[in-house]
């Protein structure tokens, strides 16, 4: 008997901890974010101490479907905004679609110096296993199949492809020395932990598609102020510059 | 209207996932069955941290079994540095690095079923065929072995159904190559991410049907598990 009574007091203590006095935004964003936003979300911490932001970051599609199956979350920063305009013309969404950065892609490696090397290097067989993220739902993945197309080495590195669930994965793949070099968004090469190994060399953009990304206020936080201010902290002169700081490019258009 | 699933590329990963349960259970019945006698009748001090070494994947995410094999196998792993020097090569994204990993992940499936057996047997068969003469080799296949059927074939069930359920190691090691790396359950994934739910259907809802079978199957050759 005591056993049981000790559960239950136990359970109920885990399920009465802190009821938060302030807000609370849950902020899914695509992997290739983690530390441009991670930045932007130290100052908006610091303005808003008595607020709670979560952020958890993987892959564009996965979010989009959990989304649709009502995941707990109140702003989704995409990789590519088709994900989120698909969700406002479904009704998901309590904003429209906005666009918050251009996104660049670069060869990177740690075995070897990436720094000079272009997508036609990758035709060289003594390269074993080139990394990219899924071109089938991952954006940046997408990005890096059109530009091997483009630079007509895609035959040739074919068969010598592996994929990763989405960019962050992609990185790992090329971090831990299994892949001898990887195509991944330039936002996680200029990391400090994988900018001191190897080197990256950008890829130009006129070899694909823009990685136009996006972001929306999904329509469960369509009453969450918080959410609708966070939103706002993303046009901040101060927010902007740390997505350029990161290898971001911004939109053309304005952002509201 | 229902569409037909994308049949070059579903079955390529049928037929891959088909392939690596039945080498793994292979393997694992091969070397998976002396770690289970030794286990059932060894009285060393070993056995504790053995036992436990083996059953260390039930507990275990997937995601430090997969994360730790990344690294070992890798180029600066001991075990990358082996398969380099033999001229294997790396064993990541290979249909052989995921075969040695499901092997460690499936392992106490097909031990722990072939251990109770020969546990449940006793001393008794042996030393009657003992002295009938028998070596101990003899009496292992010709006694041993057959009293203990049922525990290796609930083996092997268990050990080819976990092997296809794997799903997070195959993510992390596996790099999604078409027929060396992309399983079922990755593809399905794959599926979702895409928002191909037509696709994603046929093979989680074969999936399903398969895994009940096999359950069911398992359960009637054990109905209660204490059958004398």
């Amino acid at each position: 008997m005591n056993a049981i009574r000790v559960c239950f007091a136990l359970l109920i203590c885990l399920l009465s901890l802190p009821a938060l006095a302030g807000g609370k935004i849950t902020i899914a964003a695509a992997a290739d974010l983690k530390f441009a936003l991670e930045e932007i979300l130290v100052a908006f911490r610091q303005a808003n101490p008595a607020d709670e932001v979560e952020t958890i970051y993987g892959s564009s599609g996965k979010f989009h479907t959990q989304i649709q199956q009502g995941a707990p979350f109140d702003l989704y920063f995409s990789a590519d905004i088709e994900y989120p305009r698909l969700l406002a013309k479904e009704g998901l969404s309590a904003s429209a679609a906005r666009p918050y950065a251009v996104g660049r892609i670069v060869l990177w490696s740690v075995s070897r110096d990436a720094r000079q090397m272009t997508l036609a290097d990758l035709a060289n067989p003594a390269i074993r296993k080139i990394a990219i993220a899924n071109p089938r739902h991952a954006p940046y993945g997408k990005r890096a199949e059109e530009a091997l197309r483009a630079a007509g080495v895609w035959d040739k590195v074919e068969s010598r492809l592996v994929m990763g669930e989405n960019i962050a994965q992609t990185a790992q793949y090329v971090q831990t020395g299994n892949a001898d070099v990887g195509i991944i968004a330039l936002s996680l090469a200029l990391n400090k932990e994988l900018a001191t190994k190897g080197g990256y060399a950008l890829i130009p953009s006129k070899l694909h598609q823009p990685l136009e990304q996006g972001f929306i206020i999904t329509k469960r936080a369509a009453g969450n102020p918080l959410a609708k201010q966070f939103a706002d902290t993303m046009d901040s002169p101060e927010a902007r510059r740390i997505m350029v700081r990161w290898g971001f490019t911004l939109p053309q258009e304005a952002t509201r | 209207m229902l569409s037909l699933p994308n049949l070059a590329s579903d079955f390529a990963a049928i037929w891959l996932t088909f392939k690596l349960a039945t080498v793994v259970t292979l393997i694992l019945l091969l070397i998976g069955t002396p770690i289970a006698w030794w286990l059932a009748r060894t009285r060393s001090w070993w056995k504790g941290p053995v036992g436990a070494i083996v059953a260390l994947p039930i507990v275990l995410p997937p995601t430090v079994l997969g994360f730790y094999l990344l690294l070992v196998m890798g180029p600066q792993g001991a075990v990358g540095q082996f398969t380099e020097w033999a001229g294997i090569g790396l064993l990541p994204f290979t249909f052989w690095g995921l075969v040695v990993a499901s092997v460690f992940y499936s392992m106490p499936f097909v031990v722990q079923p072939i251990q109770n057996a020969f546990e449940a047997i006793g001393e008794r068969p042996l030393e009657a065929a003992a002295t009938l003469r028998a070596s101990p080799l003899d009496a292992f296949f010709s006694v041993a072995v057959p009293l203990a059927k049922p525990g290796f074939i609930t083996a092997a069930i268990l050990g080819f159904a976990h092997t296809v359920g794997e799903f997070g190691v195959v993510l992390m090691i596996g790099g999604n190559i078409p027929e060396k790396t992309r399983v079922v359950s990755v593809l399905i994934y794959d599926h979702v991410e895409a928002l191909e739910y037509t696709q994603a259907h046929w093979l989680a809802g074969g999936m399903l049907i398969f895994s009940f079978f096999v359950l069911l199957a398992l359960y009637s050759l054990n109905p209660s598990g204490k059958r004398k």
